[in-house]
Parts: C-alpha cells; structure tokens; sequence
C-alpha cells in the first residue's frame, strides 16, 4: 500500500476537507458563499483554491510537476496576499493538508506502517510552503511597485513632455488629481 | 515543535468570524489599503462645500462638528422626502439574499458588509431608527442608533462600493444599491468627510474645466505632442480648433485623454477620424472634462458640473454636442441630464453630417456617444478601414458599468470593433453587458492608496480576462471609459499580466485609411504595425 495511491483514492474526500478548512479562515457568510457559488466567474476565489487544490492533490501523488503546481500556487497567494491576511495567514493553507491527510488517512497509515512515506509528503508540503513565501513576498513587492508607477503613469504625457511638475510634487500637492 | 503555534489555530482564530456574531455586533476593522484619505478643507471650501477640516481618517477623532448628527438626520429626511426612490429602497428589501454575492467587492474581498444587501442595510438601521414607527423596538426592528462609529461604518463601505449597479440587475425589485450610496456620499458630504481623491479633481474641474486643472495653454501644447506623433505615424498634418465659435459640434471628452496613456492614443483616434470625415466641431478648453465627479458626490455638484457642458455649448453657439469614450460622463448624461439640467432647448436635436442619420435617442439632451456616431458611419460605409493593421491584437471588450447598466451600450463599441480588426472573443456571459464587472475603481475609488481594495474589486473582471487569454489568446482589452483605461493596466498586470488596455477609437485610429496619408508603418503608439516589423529595424 502507497499513500500515494491512498491521496488519489481519497482524493475528493481530502480536497473538501482542505477546502472546508480554507474557506473557514473567511467570515461565516463569506465561507458559506465560497462553498456554495459553483460559477467560476461569479465566484473565482472559491474556484481558484478548488482547482489549485486539486491540481496540488494530484501532483502531491504523482510526478510532481513543479511548474504545474507553482502556477496554481501562485494563483492562491495571489488572492490571499493582497487580503488582508497576515504573512503566515495567506500562506498557512498549505501547511493544513498536514492536518488533513494525517486525519483522513490516520487508519491507513497505522495498518500499514507508512510513516516513512508520509514524512517524504509532508516534506514536499513543506516544499509548497517554501515557494509559497517567496511567492507572497514577490505579490507585496508587486503591488508595491504598481502603487508607485501609478501615479507617474496617469500623467505621463504631462511629465515626458514639459516636465511642468517633478514626479514628487505632483503627489504632494495633488495626489487627487486623477 | 509541541511549543509552536499550530498554523490552523492562528488561522482560525484571527480572521473566523462565529456564526453567532451578528453584523451589527462586527465592528470595522480598518484595513490599510481599503480606506481613501480624507479631504482638504481647501478644496472643500472652492465647491462650497460645508465642515471642511484638517482631520485624519486613521484618527480616533474625526473632528465632526458638534451637531453632527442633527445634519446627518435632517440631510437624510431631506432627501427621503426629495428622492420617492430613496424611501422606497429603504422599505423594501425583503432580504431575499439575490444581490448579496454579486458585489465585486464582496467576491474580491470576502468581507460580508460589502454584500449589496448589508451594504444598504447599514443605512437602512439608521432608516428605521429614526423614521418609522417599528424603529423604536431597536435592534429587533433592525435599528440602531447613529453613533460616530456607525458613521465611521457607513463611511468605510460606501467608499467601498462603485455604483456599479450590478447588484440591481439581480435584484426582484430593482433596488439600486448604488442610489443608496449615492445618498450616503451625500450625508457623508454635509459633514465634510469626502475623501481626497474625489474632492480635489472636484475643486479642479469646477474651476478650471478638468481635473488636474489643466489650463489652456498647457491642454494646446499636450495637443501639439500629440499631434506631431500623428503626424510622424500617418504623414498627416491635423488641425483641430480650440474655443470656436460657430463650429456645428462641441466634442467633450475625459481629460485623461489628453494627458495619460493608453488614452492620448485614444484621442488621436478622435483626432484622425474628425480630420478625415472634415468634420466641422471644435474642442473645448473650458468643457474640457467629460468625468463628473460630482456624481458620486452629491446631487447639487454634479448637477453644476454637467451644466459647464452646456453653458459652453451655448456660449460656442454649437448645434450639438458629441461626446467621447467616457463613463460617469454618458451616466450623469443619460440618467439624470434631462431632468437636472435639460431639456437642452437651445440646441438642435443631432443629425450626423456624413450620414443624414437623426440621433433621435438624443433628442432631448442633444449629446451623442461618439460609439453610435461611428458606427453610424461604419454602417454608411464612409470610412475606409484596413482591419489586418491590428492583426497583432486579439482583442476583447470591457463593458463599463455606466455605458453598459448606465444607459444600456452594448452593441456600437462591438460593431466597431469587429469592422476594425479581425481577432474578437468575448469574455463569457456572466461578466460582460448587463452583467459585466466593474473595474473596482470607479465612482472617485481609483486612489492610489487604496490600491488592495481595487485590485481585489477588479478581481472578478480580471479572473474573465485571464480566462480569454488562455482560452483565445487574447492580448489586448479595449474598453470605452477614461477611468478604465487608467485602471485596467494595473489590475492586470497584478493578475493577468501582458494584456494591454486600449479604447476602441485607438483600434479604429490604426485601421482608418486617411487620405494622403503615408505608408502607414507604426500603430498610434509608434509600434510597428503586423508585417511591418523589420522596416523600423532596417531604418
Ligand atoms: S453598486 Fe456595485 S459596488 Fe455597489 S453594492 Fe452594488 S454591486 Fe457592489
Ligand atoms: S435582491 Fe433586492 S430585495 Fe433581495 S436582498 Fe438584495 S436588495 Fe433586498
């Protein structure tokens, strides 16, 4: 028996687990919506950690695409780290499969002595959790700088052609002037 | 290990809220980067504006005048008695939950008090309180006092809402969350407390004509700029006026256009077409903003600033007014312009010079959407376009609320698009017309500090455009708002990133063939056009 094989068996039961547990560190009402609203326009960020959870899944019992998984990484923390969660709110999701699979797997792992093999997972979640710091810290960077560029941007053409206001200024006298 | 903290403790504990805990019972966690400055008593005191005062949100102590809550309860009877609508919004919403997850703020931010329903609610308890009978039972009548901190409440999530109106769309009684907080701007007006961001561009536009306070000299010389780029790209020399008097047509456009990309390449679709049609219009230095801020602010300023259009268009001595890609512009217009401020008698009811065609929709108000002006002449075959110059577009379009749920565009900006270039996906259904999602910055929120809570509210509208690009390979959005064009590069570039943002007229300045003009090698914004790539390296 691989515990490999035990995710991919129990994969959907694992995913809601983890889901439930990450729309629980919304408000009450907002975790009932994130649960419930199946559209994935009218709501993206329940489906994004659903879909990046599931890819996380099958990639955690599989080969492990790290490409793969980074990309749907970095859609989660991207909602999370502009959410006003703390650090290691927006990134602590990832350690909760911890949680989950020793939960949901506790027989298994028992019967079948696979402490070993999930100590090799549970180091590949700390892998996620890895990347997933440097991932946040690459979004607060971000929006950092987008705040910056901003304001030099919407009067680019004023600045670039007569140089009537030096970039400074412009945001001291009149930072509401469009 | 055992001494550490468990991730899911931390987790649940900070941002879980028990289901016991009602909303009223949640108090406002001030978030940085949710909540905009406040404004400077001296552009308040230009508009005339009463209360205005050095004070800071972030403060325990706003500095309210003593009676505050006198003002607050009388502007409110006030305008519960002027406006038939506010009263029946406040009567009854029946708390079906229709509208509640369908506020981009709500499904960006997940905080529950931006679902349009308690968003209103917030207002509604301070309704019942004070002007119903049921409202002297309190909290089990869903009243309560008005305090300060519910005032600092009502503040925090009506500068949080875009007046977008989607939730209206999905409500059975046509409740318009965004009429609700048009009326909180207002009672948060009497009192002073506008934010920065909107009260400045206000003072600017009510005394020079435009928001950054542009004056003449200074909007002729961006022209120039503009239009030696024209010039350099097409080989043709336009000429626009300025101020003219006797000229058949006022064109009123945002100012951002003239100033800040991507809009200027905007203009200079404006600048071509009315070059090449020969059009006898004139623009204007002093009705030099199509934005009107004063829509989200109170009823009286928007009403002051939409009238600066037609006082000039009656002063120029114009037949009729067509106006630009704008938003608030076209809802201020199309919404409320007759009965503030029309009908606009002097005027004459628009007729297209090229066409013949009566722009009966505009009789009253004697503006037209430059949209419906072109592809009127589309449809008259009177322009000669070369799609396949914006092949290297693949191109969808922003609905922005207040041209599409404001006054119901959906098809011209469309039309136009498909006869100038030849790659067009739609994003899907439940984010474009009627249903389409705001940008997260509109209605005076596209303040630099509240960059978290724009980028969160433009998330839904982000996520569809994400979906387009990979789906279709989409690579440019085209909108047809000012704020839009301002607001979009940003968002996605947070979330999408290599999409650009355009207006529609930038697409149909590149693909308009002009007489006498040159080989065309370059786009508008001086790129190599698609096949002219190696000429400019050649060079
Ligand atoms: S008008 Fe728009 S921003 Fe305001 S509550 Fe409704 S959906 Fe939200
Ligand atoms: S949809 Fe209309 S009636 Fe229903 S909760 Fe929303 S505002 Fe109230």
């Amino acid at each position: 028996m691989k515990i490999s094989l035990l995710l991919s068996e129990k994969k959907h039961e694992i995913a809601k687990t983890w889901f439930d547990l990450i729309a629980g560190t919304y408000p009450q009402d907002t975790a009932n919506f994130l649960k419930t609203q199946k559209n994935r326009f009218g709501n993206p960020v329940g489906y994004t950690i659903s879909e990046g959870i599931d890819v996380i899944l099958a990639e955690l019992s599989g080969e492990m695409d790290v490409a793969r998984v980074s990309r749907h990484l970095d859609n989660i923390i991207r909602i999370r780290a502009i959410q006003d969660f703390t650090p290691s709110q927006a990134v602590g999701f990832i350690f909760l499969l911890k949680q989950v699979i020793r939960k949901e797997l506790a027989d298994e792992i028992r019967e079948h002595q696979l402490c070993d093999e999930l100590l090799k997972i549970e180091s590949h979640i700390d892998q996620l959790a890895n990347v997933s710091f440097d991932m946040y810290m690459a979004c607060r960077e971000k929006m950092y700088k987008l705040r910056a560029n901003e304001l030099r941007n919407r009067t680019s053409r004023i600045l670039k052609m007569s140089n009537m206001f030096k970039e400074t200024d412009v945001e001291e006298k009149d930072p509401a002037g469009f | 290990m055992a001494d550490k903290p468990k991730p899911n403790d931390l987790l649940s504990e900070i941002n879980y809220t028990p289901p016991s805990r009602k909303w009223m019972d949640t108090p406002v966690e001030w978030k940085k980067g949710y909540y905009c400055y406040g404004a400077k008593p001296k552009n308040l005191d230009y508009i005339g504006f009463p209360n205005g005062r050095e004070w800071n949100v972030t403060e325990q102590d706003w500095k309210l005048v003593d009676n505050w809550k006198e003002i607050f309860l009388e502007g409110m009877e006030n305008l519960l008695k002027k406006f038939r609508s506010f009263r029946l919004f406040m009567d009854i919403c029946v708390r079906c939950g229709a509208c509640a997850d369908k506020c981009h703020f709500f499904i960006g931010t997940g905080d529950p008090k931006n679902m349009p329903v308690l968003r209103a609610e917030l207002l509604r308890s301070i309704y019942r309180r004070y002007f119903t009978i049921a409202g002297k039972l309190g909290r089990i009548a869903g009243a309560r006092d008005l305090t300060e901190d519910v005032f600092k409440e009502l503040w925090y999530y009506f500068y949080q809402c875009t007046e977008c109106r989607r939730c209206s769309v999905f409500c059975p009684y046509g409740i318009d969350t965004a009429e609700i907080t048009m009326m909180g701007r207002e009672l948060i007006n009497l009192l002073g407390c506008c934010t920065d961001w909107i009260s400045g561009p206000l003072a600017n536009c009510y005394r020079t004509g435009n928001h950054l306070g542009l004056q003449p000299h200074t909007i002729k010389s961006n022209f120039e700029y503009m239009l030696d780029d024209l010039e350099e790209h097409t080989g043709v020399r336009v000429e626009p006026t300025f101020n003219r008097k006797g000229a058949e047509i006022l064109f009123v456009t945002p100012s951002a256009d003239f100033f800040a990309e991507p809009g200027v390449f905007t203009c200079m679709g404006y600048l071509l077409l009315f070059h090449q049609l020969g059009l006898d219009y004139t623009w204007s230095t002093y009705a030099s903003e199509g934005g009107n801020f004063g829509f989200f602010t109170s009823n009286e300023m928007m009403k002051r600033l939409n009238s600066k259009i037609y006082a000039e268009a009656k002063r120029l001595g114009v037949k009729w007014i067509l106006g630009g890609e704008c938003g608030h512009m076209w809802r201020v217009l199309h919404q409320y312009m007759d009965t503030m401020n029309g009908p606009a008698d002097f005027l004459e009811e628009p007729v297209s010079p090229f066409t013949g065609t009566k722009f009966e929709n505009a009789k009253s108000t004697k503006m037209v959407h430059i949209t419906e002006f072109t592809a009127d002449l589309i449809r008259h075959g009177k322009l000669k376009l070369d799609p396949k110059r914006n092949d290297n577009h693949t191109v969808t379009f922003h609905d922005s609320c207040n041209t599409s749920r404001g006054m119901g565009i959906f098809e011209e900006p469309r039309y136009i698009l498909n006869s100038v270039c030849n790659h067009f996906h739609e994003m899907p259904d439940n984010t474009i017309r009627e249903q389409t999602f705001c940008c997260g910055s509109g209605s005076g929120l596209n303040a630099g500090e509240i960059e978290e809570l724009r980028m969160l509210g433009g998330y839904p509208r982000a996520n569809a455009v994400k979906y387009v690009k990979e789906k279709h390979g989409v690579n440019m959005l085209s909108c047809i708002c000012a704020i839009d064009r301002a607001v979009l590069p940003p968002l996605i570039d947070y979330w999408v990133s290599d999409v650009g943002v355009c207006g529609v007229h930038e697409l149909l300045g590149n693909a308009l063939i002009m007489d006498g003009e040159k080989e065309r090698e370059n786009d508008l914004r001086g790129e190599p056009l698609p096949g002219m790539e190696d000429k400019g390296e050649e060079e």
